[in-house]
């Protein structure tokens, strides 16, 4: 029963409940309901005796007859209903083996303290910061876990504020962009005296000239870091083991996103593909994302197979909707095939975005140019989530990628049922958009047909500097304005 | 004879081109480049004012400048606080350690020869 009350308090308090008949002292103290009346933290002296007999085994009778005191009278003690202190707190304190000021401030003014800040932070829960005390006096293990999670909390959030702030989280950066406008000054400083209204000394002019020519020449440098250190990221190791989606992605990024051995009849089996790859078998959850993943990529193929594709790309100006209603097969699978295609050199790649209708990322060749999040959801006003909400209609748009670089690509989505596997099984649907750069697409030519306006597209709410955007769901970590 | 002026910062170029337009003002310039020792050289040499940069090696220009600032011989002394970063909180830094005027890179000439003219006229 104390259980089923203790439960209850979670959502509101429980009524003030006195028990004034001695309970087993040998059950656990946490399972028991104790009346809470709401008391300054000073007033917890009561509470801490209560807990610590509870520790020792020992009877509400036993101990009130030994310090010379009525039960009930010591009941209202443990209650925090009398003021205690003097000679009685002595008396207690030597009987329960330990020290007057134990009792009286505890070991937990600390925790108190923090507990308090938590409830101070989250006002919605209901938490009474002035009875964090009793939380401490009565469940300590409980409050030690809440404080633990407190001072997790905080320090996580200066985690995020220097992560927010790049320029103190990264120090490559840092010293990189130091740098440059180190030299930057000093070419300004120096530019602004010889082209000032009084020329220098010869000497002095030939000197500065030469300091010109060093510094431009390490700025060139410098640039040239900062700019490869932006295209490669940090380096590879330093983030640790690589997400089972990356580690795939990766894979296929060496392979050129085109697996010859499971195109056509007589190739290798996805099973045969996966063993001869160490790199796809690192871990359980990689083996069985690559397996499905090549598994599709064989039933594409056979669907599909490259000739007939090709030959309708040609005949269809590499419109992909085109190609579906010439071949009479469904626009998602024309898609996923024009992303698999072998890559001929000097063509831009193409990027496919596969989601599930939670708008959760499960399938992404990256395409250069378009930024996609690392973790978490995308744009929402990316054609492909757009195409949720219109199921088996083609959606395309000309997206403009938040960035510094306008580039712009084309954009085809659709999204379509998965088969289920007998009736009354959920229907699931599922979304793919083909993007293809508008300036280099992988047969040269741009795709015919009306494009609009272009649509400007972020890479998701948290690393896009579109401040002013109707879908937009949360804060940039991004400092700076639209 | 001009008033004297320390300049220290690391960067020798850029600290060439501040000596010159300095000395060619009147000013006599003497330069230093580490941090560590920083204090100790404007102790000995007494200059009327100080041009530091934040960035020095070995100790931070804020370390150098708190620590001045804790002498009661160098609590007026004219500090002009050279840094990369111009962010508001750096800013905010330099005005609690006791910075008489803090300058962003890349500045120009002029703006740095108005504020020396400026801080060695208080």
């Amino acid at each position: 029963m104390a259980g089923e009350i203790d439960a209850r308090s979670r959502y509101r308090k429980p009524a003030l409940k006195m028990t004034p008949e001695e309970p087993d002292p040998r059950q656990p103290a946490r399972s028991r309901s104790v009346g809470s009346a709401p008391l300054p933290d000073a007033a917890l002296t009561g509470s801490r005796i209560r807990q610590r007999r509870l520790d020792l085994g020992l009877r509400q009778r036993q101990l009130a007859r030994e310090v010379g005191i009525s039960p009930s009278y010591l009941n209202l003690i443990e209650h925090n209903r009398r003021p205690i202190g003097g000679r009685l707190l002595l008396a207690i304190a030597r009987r329960l083996d330990t020290t007057p000021e134990m009792l009286s401030r505890g070991a937990g003014e600390a925790l108190v303290a923090i507990l308090a800040e938590a409830a101070g932070a989250h006002p919605q829960s209901g938490a009474d910061p002035a009875s964090a005390g009793q939380l401490v006096a009565r469940f300590p293990g409980w409050a030690e876990l809440l404080a633990l999670q407190q001072r997790r909390l905080r320090v996580l959030a200066q985690t995020v504020q220097a992560l927010g702030d790049r320029l103190t989280h990264d120090p490559k950066l840092a010293a990189a962009l130091h740098e440059i406008l180190s030299v930057v000054t000093a070419i300004r400083s120096t530019a602004g005296i010889l082209t000032g209204g009084r020329a220098p000394e010869p000497e002095w002019q030939a000197r500065f000239l030469r300091n010109l020519r060093e510094d431009s020449q390490r700025l060139a440098e410098s640039a040239q870091a900062l700019v490869a250190y932006f295209e490669t990221g940090p380096a590879p190791g330093s983030e640790g083991p690589a997400l089972p989606h990356e580690a795939l992605e990766a894979w296929l990024d060496r392979r050129g996103w085109h697996l010859p051995e499971l195109e056509g009849a007589g190739g290798a089996t996805p099973e045969e593909v996966l063993h001869g790859a160490p790199e796809l078998n690192a871990s359980p959850s990689l083996r069985s994302l690559a397996l499905q993943w090549l598994r599709g990529y064989r039933d594409d193929a056979r669907r599909l197979p490259l000739g007939r594709l090709r030959a309708a790309a040609d005949a269809c100006a590499g419109d992909p909707v085109a190609i579906a209603a010439r071949i009479g097969c469904d626009l998602a699978l024309v898609l996923r095939r024009l992303a698999s295609r072998p890559s001929r050199p000097g063509q831009a790649g193409v990027g496919l975005l596969c989601c599930d209708s939670a708008g959760m990322l499960t399938f992404r060749r990256p395409v250069e140019g378009f930024d996609l999040p690392r973790f978490g959801a995308g744009c929402p006003l990316w054609p492909l989530f757009q195409a949720l909400s219109r199921p088996m209609a083609p959606v395309h748009a000309l997206l403009e990628p938040a960035g510094a670089r306008p580039l712009r690509f084309m954009a085809v989505a659709i999204a379509q049922p998965v088969p289920v596997g007998r009736l009354g099984e959920p229907q699931v649907f599922h979304a793919v958009m083909l993007l293809l750069p508008e300036d280099g697409q992988a047969d040269g030519r741009a795709l015919p047909g009306a494009w609009g306006e272009v649509l400007p597209v972020g890479p998701g709410c948290r690393a896009c500097p579109r401040q002013r955007c109707p879908a937009r769901r949360e804060p940039s970590i991004l400092p700076g304005a639209d | 004879m001009g008033s004297h002026i320390l300049l220290i910062e690391d960067e020798p170029n850029i600290t060439e081109a501040l000596r010159y337009i300095l000395q060619r003002e009147g000013y006599r310039v003497d330069t230093h480049s580490d941090g560590a020792s920083a204090l100790e050289t404007i102790r000995e040499r007494r200059p009327d004012m100080v041009i530091l940069d934040v960035m020095l090696p070995h100790r931070s220009g804020y370390d150098i400048l708190r620590d001045l600032r804790a002498e009661p011989t160098h609590a007026d002394l004219p500090v002009m606080i050279l840094t990369a970063r111009g962010q508001d909180k750096d800013r905010d830094l330099a005005t609690r350690y006791g910075a008489s005027r803090f300058m962003t890179k890349p500045f120009s000439n002029a703006e740095v020869l108005a504020t020396v003219r400026e801080l060695l006229a208080r």
